[in-house]
């Protein structure tokens, strides 16, 4: 995973609630085998108009003014639904590194650490606040993760939080599978714990 | 203090814990399938991992498959590649695999608990959020991403951060024509789609406690529509009496110790919620989603909301929204809402009892003209069973295509979807924009409000039926 230090980019704005990951990434795009390439279809359904060519002149993200943008940022509850981890996928390969919202589902959210992605959370009226000044031609946000704080060049500066554990792991780019395989020794201890009868799949007729 | 039985169940799982960190939690059954998994197997070749306990891992088919004749090949090629991709993978890491021609095969969702995998106490994960649903036997499961499933894969455990417990008690009794769809659709109404963000269900009350196994699931299993991390209901005799005797159940002396283990699980009297939240179940109405968000929805005898409805200048927009991209109009009444389409199927309403429910209703009866209806049983089991009752021909004779097991129109990464504008009453989860096929127009509804939307063509209270 690459690490995330500090960022500086221009923010663009999706001010609608509930965004789901089915409207982050359409299903007809998650048959693919690949783990990269899905940024060209991030917000399929919003982004081109029934045939799919055509660019939806409505739709915030295809002003040129967003174009090259890092920083989204959202409303309430981002990411709900599906727990298709192609939405983080999708947002990174398109560009996106940093996502303000006032609220994020689950499993989204974890998504989005296990990629390097940092999910920040903000009050809504914060949010508002960033959302209009998005408006603006080229406005540019500074996300330093080390000092948990989000920056202007108009002077605006809004503190964040984020689980130290994540924080960590950003910053170093850490493999999280890794960090579970040192307990190797647990993990056997606590398997041989186990109740006999927790046989899993080899506890019946294997016969299809 | 006593302890929830979300708490019993974690304290279980612990493999390692510090401050400052995820605890490690120990994974019982990995349930994979073919959309979610394929980079996760491709990690391990990558850094040379291998499966650690391909034993508790068990795969299927079911997002990608088509639902017609099984006997030709999967006309789609980048569906059939994804899916020759998960046999290989199987194959090479050792994983049992029920595939396509497998009869066996489901929705990852229906197999794990009809054939006995899924049971109570254990952890559960799979790369898919209704994973959800194997919490109606006491089982803490839910869904994670594709870097999580290789973790699984990997070491058998998944770090987690501790959730927060919400009991949400249905208290009462359900009208005649009420179902576990309508509960918990009433639920994420009350509470709406975050209302249980950071949370862990248990569902508690008289009107959980009468469900049969099979509505615990449809309940369980849209918890997430709600935001919750996972549903719980506690394992009681009706659990114990479904799980007895499954293919990977516990035999003998085996059975006997695992129900005194199981017996412990429920939550002690005395447990603390961190929060709670309470339902009268008898003032439960039959439920429609109106919108494009599951918790979006209205009593069937209700109307259409209009944005003024909402109090937050955001809801109102969304509302606003909605209201366009479903094509209605404020204070419609949603019983003359004409219909295009009617799927029964899913995770959420896919098994034995939603089909004999929607037969019951259909039984002697025809779909209206130039309406769509299709059923697509949960499994191949469940298909099997249905065949062996005469369901089938029930279906068959009053107008619906009676289909193979999958996932089908609840997403439509199948061939099976709407078309734009298509209006659809469906029995899965979700009502998002574009779900089951761009600009298609979901309702969702219980089994028994599909089949008689079907014979009228529009939606209809199923209790005024009764009486007609």
């Amino acid at each position: 995973m690459e690490k995330f230090e500090t960022l500086t980019g221009i923010a663009a704005p999706l001010d609608r609630p509930n965004v789901d990951t089915d409207q982050i990434i359409p299903k007809q795009f998650l048959k693919r085998i690949e783990r990269t390439g899905f940024g060209k279809f991030l917000f399929y359904d919003w982004k081109y108009e029934d045939d799919g060519k055509t660019l939806n002149p409505e739709f915030e993200l295809n002003s040129p003014q967003y174009s090259g943008a890092t920083i989204l940022v959202a409303g309430k509850n981002f990411g709900c639904g599906s727990s298709r981890e192609h939405a983080p996928w999708a947002l990174l390969d398109y560009g996106f590194r940093v996502i303000i919202a006032p609220s994020y589902a689950d499993i989204f959210f974890n998504n989005c650490f296990q990629n390097g992605i940092l999910p920040i959370v903000l009050p809504e009226d914060t949010v508002s606040t960033l959302l209009s000044k998005a408006k603006a031609q080229g406005y540019k946000l500074t996300v330093d993760l080390v000092n948990q704080t989000i920056t202007d060049s108009e002077g605006l500066s809004i503190p964040f939080n984020v689980d130290p554990f994540r924080r960590n792991s950003l910053l170093k780019g850490l493999d999280d599978i890794g960090l579970s395989l040192q307990y190797e020794d647990e993990i056997t201890a606590y398997e041989s714990r186990r109740p006999s009868w927790k046989t899993g799949a080899a506890g019946g007729t294997a016969v299809a | 203090m006593g302890k929830t039985m979300f708490e019993k169940i974690w304290e279980n799982h612990i493999v390692h814990e510090e401050a400052g960190s995820p605890t490690l939690l120990y994974i019982d059954l990995h349930l994979v399938h073919e959309v979610t998994s394929p980079q996760a197997f491709e990690g391990l070749r990558l850094t040379g991992r291998k499966v650690r306990r391909p034993d508790l891992t068990v795969a299927t088919m079911d997002h990608n498959v088509p639902t017609t004749d099984r006997s030709l090949p999967v006309a789609d090629p980048i569906s059939r590649r994804q899916m020759e991709a998960l046999s290989e993978n199987c194959k090479e890491f050792g994983v049992t695999l029920y595939d396509i021609n497998s009869r066996r095969q489901g929705i990852v969702h229906v197999i794990g608990p009809e054939l006995g995998l899924t049971q109570p106490g254990m952890t559960i994960v799979c790369g898919d959020s209704h994973t959800s649903t194997h919490g109606a036997f006491g089982t803490l499961a839910f869904g994670i991403g594709t870097s999580e499933v290789e973790h699984v894969l990997a070491t058998q455990c998944v770090p987690q951060t501790r959730p927060k417990t919400m009991e949400i008690r249905v208290n009462g009794k359900l009208g005649l024509g009420v179902t576990a769809k309508d509960v918990i659709l009433a639920i994420i109404g009350k509470i709406g789609t975050a209302g249980a963000t950071g949370y862990v269900v248990e569902y508690t009350g008289e009107v959980i406690r009468s469900l049969s196994m099979e509505g615990r699931m449809t309940i369980c299993n849209m918890s997430i529509e709600a935001g919750a991390r996972a549903g719980l209901i506690a394992p009681d005799e009706t659990t114990f009496e479904y799980v007895k005797g499954r293919n990977f159940a516990p035999k003998g002396e085996d059975w006997e110790a695992a129900v005194r283990e199981w017996r412990k699980l429920p939550s002690d009297a005395d447990a603390v919620f961190d929060t709670l939240v309470e339902l009268d179940g008898s003032a439960i109405a039959p439920h429609v989603s109106w919108g494009t968000s599951p918790g979006m929805v209205v009593p069937i005898n209700g109307e259409v909301p209009g944005p003024d409805d909402f109090e937050s200048e955001a809801d109102k927009k969304a509302a606003v929204r909605a209201l366009e991209y479903m094509g209605l109009t404020p204070h419609t009444r949603l019983a003359d809402v004409p219909l295009d389409t009617v799927f029964i199927g899913s995770c959420t309403n896919g098994r034995i009892e939603d089909l004999r429910a929607a037969a019951s209703i259909l039984r002697g009866r025809k779909v209206k003209d130039n309406l769509r209806a299709m059923v697509v049983p949960g499994s191949g089991l469940v298909k099997m069973q249905a065949e062996k009752e005469g369901l089938d021909v029930i279906f068959k004779e009053s107008g619906f295509e009676w289909r193979e097991a999958g996932c089908s129109m609840c997403l439509g990464m199948n061939p099976d979807i709407l078309q734009p504008e298509e209006r659809c009453a469906s029995t899965s989860n979700r009502n998002f924009e574009g779900r089951q096929g761009k600009g298609g127009r979901t309702h969702l509804v219980s089994p028994q409000m599909a089949a008689a939307a079907a014979i009228v063509g529009h939606l209809v209270d199923i209790r005024e039926w009764e009486v007609e």
